[in-house]
């Protein structure tokens, strides 16, 4: 499993209720299930990638995640996970806010715009920067949000949203094996990892 | 499309009687039924815990035949042979499958073709009109009887999804798994209106005579133009125009009089007439009633979805298809919504489909797959493995 994945795992306690929004194939909520004997449901867009989840033996809603959210009754889960996908959604405040109104506890990831490659690529080619994790041209790309870690700090302050824990990673897509970045991680980190929570009081 | 799996090659009607003493069948309309016999049949084995039962429950002009061949010379299997047999979504090699045909129906179960006791001849319209809950119950009784105290999963498309519905929430702890398919916990007035025009076609042929026609000719006309109407909701817009545009039949120009111009008429004339040799018109009138009747909410929720089917213990896979336009995907996204605020687990997919309501009974990989795995999670929970029939 992708080390991102695995650090989001790494936070849910065994036997955790968990909703994974755009959880694509199920990667994550397959590793849950069987890990940790978490009971998990995903909503996914992709009909192909709903069907994958079945065949999985995964629970799994075929739906627009801003739609779904709303069904919910208030703390319905433990864990809404938010992976990888909080650049395709038009109004983040709305979807964290439904998150963690449904869950105790969110949990959201997202490729760092500010990392030094794509801060190079825009200073020094002059060009809309293109990485393995954010991979499309100007023109064609699904992500219409450029997130970086500071920016997610500012947002989550400013939305009154605690957040309980933080990863950087710099691990590049996919691979299994991660290292995590301590120093300067809105220069350095490929990922951010964010655990949130109510703001207390 | 060649579906995966094997046939489950020769099979047999057969019939269970009840009700024969105190025990009638009483029905909805606080009428009573006695006695009741359901055709029924079964693919594969019974564990022996009785853990790998799943019932299949037919469509409007479906019967007890799901799977398989009556005789060698049989040139169609059972409607739903893509997805039942060995190897297939509802694998006969590991589940033991049940399916009845409804009461009210024609292919063998008690209904107004059947005889009355009490006057020795055809019930007609003196036949007690039964809902969507007096199938279920009687299949109720029949699984039952076959052994079976917790069916593993109730499956079935269309009406059938109707009949899968009412089982989770008037028997929760028989169901484990749910599959309805293409289908709605309430017709819209869309559907409603298709099947009072079909009816009315039965009634306005001189030859209904009120219902009772079993002595004489039959009403065959009235139904063949029932079941057009019925089939063009079964169709879609696209499916429509791909299969006969507007192509002529048998003929270079149009003939300026009524024959059967275009091949889309030629088609549902043969249709409806085929379906006149093998059904009863006054099946057709209780049967499309009682989904008309159907009203999950109303009946077991006060008017709430949510509370009807809080009512439920099972697990849920509900699937629709993009061009059904009898029972839209809104109307089981609408059911998928009042599963979530019950809190009961709950999946969903709305498959590709251009082939209109129909996609169920057809061939679809994607279909089969989703059905088998979901099937599968619930027997791998089962400490018993059933043995191997095919040695």
């Amino acid at each position: 499993m992708r080390f991102d994945l695995q650090v989001v795992a790494s936070w849910i306690e065994p036997g955790a209720k968990v909703l994974d929004l755009g959880c694509g194939g199920g990667v994550l909520m397959e590793h849950l299930a069987r890990e940790k004997g978490v009971r998990a449901t995903g909503i996914e867009n992709s009909e192909e990638k709903v069907a994958e989840c079945l065949s999985k033996g995964l629970s799994v809603l075929h739906g627009d995640i801003n739609e779904e959210v709303l069904d919910y009754s208030d703390n319905a889960f433990d864990y809404v996970i938010l992976s990888q996908t909080l650049q395709q959604v038009y109004d983040p405040a709305r979807i964290i806010g439904q998150m963690l109104r449904i869950g105790s506890r969110g949990i959201v990831s997202f490729p760092n715009f500010s990392h030094i490659g794509i801060r190079l690529q825009l200073m020094l080619g002059g060009r809309s920067p293109i990485s393995k994790e954010l991979p499309y041209d100007w023109f064609d790309t699904p992500n219409i949000r450029v997130i970086t870690i500071k920016d997610f700090r500012r947002f989550c302050k400013k939305l009154g949203v605690d957040i309980q824990a933080e990863v950087a990673t710099r691990t590049p897509h996919q691979e299994e094996q991660g290292k995590l970045v301590h120093l300067l991680p809105n220069l350095r980190a490929i990922y951010g990892i964010f655990l949130l929570g109510r703001q207390k009081g | 499309m060649q579906a995966q799996g094997g046939s489950v090659g020769r099979v047999e009607k057969c019939l269970f009687t009840f009700a024969e003493g105190d025990d009638a069948l009483r029905l909805e309309s606080g009428r009573r039924l006695a006695p009741v016999t359901l055709a029924y049949e079964t693919y594969g084995c019974l564990n022996k815990d009785a853990t790998n039962a799943v019932l299949v429950c037919h469509a409007l002009s479906g019967d007890s035949h799901a799977a398989g061949y009556y005789s060698q010379s049989d040139h169609k299997p059972g409607w739903w042979d893509d997805y039942v047999g060995p190897g297939k979504a509802l694998d006969t090699d590991r589940l033991f499958v049940i399916c009845s045909n409804v009461v009210s129906g024609c292919m063998g179960s008690t209904g107004p073709s059947s005889v009355n006791p009490q006057t020795g001849r055809p019930y007609g319209l003196d036949f007690p009109v039964v809902t969507i809950g007096d199938m279920v119950e009687a299949q109720r009784r029949l699984v039952e009887h076959l052994g079976v105290s917790r069916l593993l999963a109730v499956v079935g498309g269309s009406l059938g999804g109707m009949q899968v519905l009412e089982w989770t929430v008037r028997f929760p702890e028989m169901v484990r798994a749910a599959i309805p398919l293409a289908t709605t916990t309430k017709h819209s007035a869309l559907a409603i209106a298709f099947n009072e025009v079909a009816r009315q076609a039965i009634m306005a042929d001189p030859k209904w005579s009120n219902g009772d026609y079993y002595d004489g000719e039959l009403p065959q006309h009235g139904l063949a133009v029932a079941r057009m109407i019925g089939h063009i909701t079964y169709l879609s817009d696209e499916a429509m125009r791909r299969k006969f545009d507007r192509r002529l039949q048998d003929r270079c120009d149009i003939s300026f009089n009524f024959e059967a111009d275009f091949q889309v008429e030629s088609y549902l004339r043969h249709q409806g007439q085929k379906f006149t040799e093998r059904f009863d018109a006054n099946s057709f009138l209780y049967i499309t009633k009682a989904a008309d009747y159907f009203h999950l909410e109303s009946s077991w929720g006060r008017g709430s979805l949510v509370e009807a089917f809080s009512r439920a213990q099972c697990s849920f896979l509900a699937v629709s298809f993009t061009s059904d336009w009898l029972y839209p995907t809104y109307q089981s996204r609408a059911m998928v919504q009042a599963m979530k605020k019950a809190g009961l687990d709950v999946s969903f997919c709305e498959v590709h489909a251009d082939c209109g309501h129909d996609a169920f009974l057809l061939p679809n990989p994607r279909l089969a797959s989703m059905l088998g795995s979901f099937i599968g999670r619930f027997l791998e929970q089962e400490p018993e493995e059933v043995a191997d029939r095919a040695v």
